[in-house]
């Protein structure tokens, strides 16, 4: 076992973990954040997409001893304190871009990623950004509606 | 996933060291190794993490070559190639997806040579040279058929000099499953020559198309390939594609990308 420092959320933590322990399974088991979702053994899927110095990462394919010392933000770091979600997250709401919601939160830390880099993505952007993301409800449509209303675009697809 | 000892030198001298015990294995971005370690196909008894180690990472451009550090991450190059060599770039912007963007790196990709992996055929087109803890490996003794390379055990590929194409493009067959290359077709013109390198299409890995080397040498344009057939033995047949059909797009992949470049 060896120790493990990070910043998730805001908030330092710390925690005896294996080698081989991922870091999904620290944020999962170690810290109870079970917003975070596997959903594959292969590393496609993108349910546990969290992030990690900013970037994108999926959490099933990093193990928590090379997150040491990194400033890591899963799902439960969106919304703000008092409970309020996110506009990326609302934008999900009001647009049903969730059904089952398994894929839901590597989508919304995806669309945070993506946003954050890319403030007012084409369509075909938001869509190529989330080749990683894999959806089995939805059929993507809405998950798309969502993430440009979030950018302010909405009217860019409403007429669909 | 069965247990290991995990260490993170800061080091590639540290790294070399670590390597050293029976058993040890490098751990670049882990987009590879990872899923390997989870679905037990790969048991090392120690990990060695190179994502520490800052001496490894950048990208620098200087006399028409562009140096890249082995633990660079595709998203990096994505960034930071942009302008000195666009092809590279946009070729490391289109691996996988985001996520595994933000972690994958060239030297893993390098040293793994999946027969369907990207930057294979970047590094055989443009004549890049790998550098190691130890040595300079000319990139055509470097791959030696599928998933094998002339590296020794333990031995890291610390950086990759690019030496920058006059013109370039890579062309890339998505496959959408698995996000690798059906077949991709790296292209490049320079000085030297024309360098044609397909990834993704033979059972021995990436491989260099002299015949359409030979002809866009005498005429870099999409139409000098048309005539050209690539035979479609050795070539992989599996559900996605048959060797006949993958054999036809080598052709098809070829010409776009020298359009592209
Ligand atoms: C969903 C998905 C889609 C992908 N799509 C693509 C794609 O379209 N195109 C593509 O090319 N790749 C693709 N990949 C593979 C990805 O690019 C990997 O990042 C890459 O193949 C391995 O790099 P890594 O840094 O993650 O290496 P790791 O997984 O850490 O290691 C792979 C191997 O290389 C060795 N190694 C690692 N670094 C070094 C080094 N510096 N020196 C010597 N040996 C080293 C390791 O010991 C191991 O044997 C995809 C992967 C996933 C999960
Ligand atoms: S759990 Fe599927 S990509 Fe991580
Ligand atoms: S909402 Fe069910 S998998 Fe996406």
């Amino acid at each position: 076992m060896a120790r493990v420092t990070m910043t998730v959320n805001g908030k330092a933590v710390a925690g005896e973990v294996e080698g081989r322990t991922l870091l999904v399974q620290f944020l999962r088991e170690g810290l109870g954040l079970t917003g975070t979702h596997v959903g594959c053994d292969t590393s496609q899927c993108g349910a546990c997409v969290v992030h990690m110095d900013g970037a994108p990462v999926k959490a099933c394919a990093v193990l928590a001893l090379d997150a040491d010392g990194a400033e890591v933000r899963t799902i439960e770091g969106m919304a703000s304190a008092d409970g309020t979600l996110s506009p990326l997250q609302q934008a999900f709401q009001d647009h049903h871009a969730l059904q089952c919601g398994f894929c839901t939160p590597g989508m919304v830390m995806s669309a945070a990623a993506l946003l954050a880099g890319n403030p007012r993505p084409s369509e075909h952007e938001v869509r190529e950004y989330l080749e990683g993301n894999l959806c089995r409800c939805t059929g993507y449509h809405n998950i798309v509606k969502a993430i440009m209303a979030a950018s302010g675009q909405g009217a860019a697809i409403a007429a669909e | 996933m069965y247990a290991f000892e995990f260490t993170r030198p800061q080091t590639v001298a540290a790294a070399v060291a670590a390597l050293k015990g029976a058993d040890a294995q490098a751990l670049g971005g882990g987009q590879t190794l990872i899923p390997t370690l989870r679905q037990r196909l790969a048991s090392p008894a120690r990990l060695v993490s190179l994502a520490a180690i800052a001496e490894m990472r950048g990208v620098a451009a200087a006399g028409g070559v562009l140096t890249v550090g082995g633990g660079t991450t595709h998203a990096a190059v994505a960034r930071e190639a942009a302008a000195p060599f666009p092809a590279l770039a946009r070729l490391a912007g289109r691996i996988g997806d985001p996520a595994v963007r933000s972690r994958g790196t060239i030297g893993g990709s390098l040293a793994n040579n999946d027969p369907s992996a990207c930057y294979p055929a970047a590094a055989l087109a443009a004549a890049a040279t790998i550098v190691t803890d130890r040595r300079e490996i000319a990139v055509d003794d470097f791959f030696r058929g599928l998933f094998a390379t002339a590296l020794a055990t333990g031995e890291i590929i610390t950086r990759v000099r690019f030496p920058i194409p006059a013109r370039a493009a890579y062309a890339k067959f998505l496959q959408p499953a698995s996000r690798f290359a059906l077949v991709g077709v790296f292209v490049a013109k320079s000085s030297a020559g024309v360098r044609v390198a397909v990834t993704g299409a033979a059972e021995r890995g990436v491989f260099r198309w002299t015949a359409a080397e030979t002809a866009l040498a005498a005429d870099f344009r999409p139409e000098a390939v048309k005539g050209l057939r690539m035979a479609a033995e050795g070539m992989i047949g599996d559900l996605h594609g048959s060797p006949e059909y993958r054999a036809h797009l080598v052709g098809v992949m070829t010409a776009r990308a020298v359009a592209a470049a």
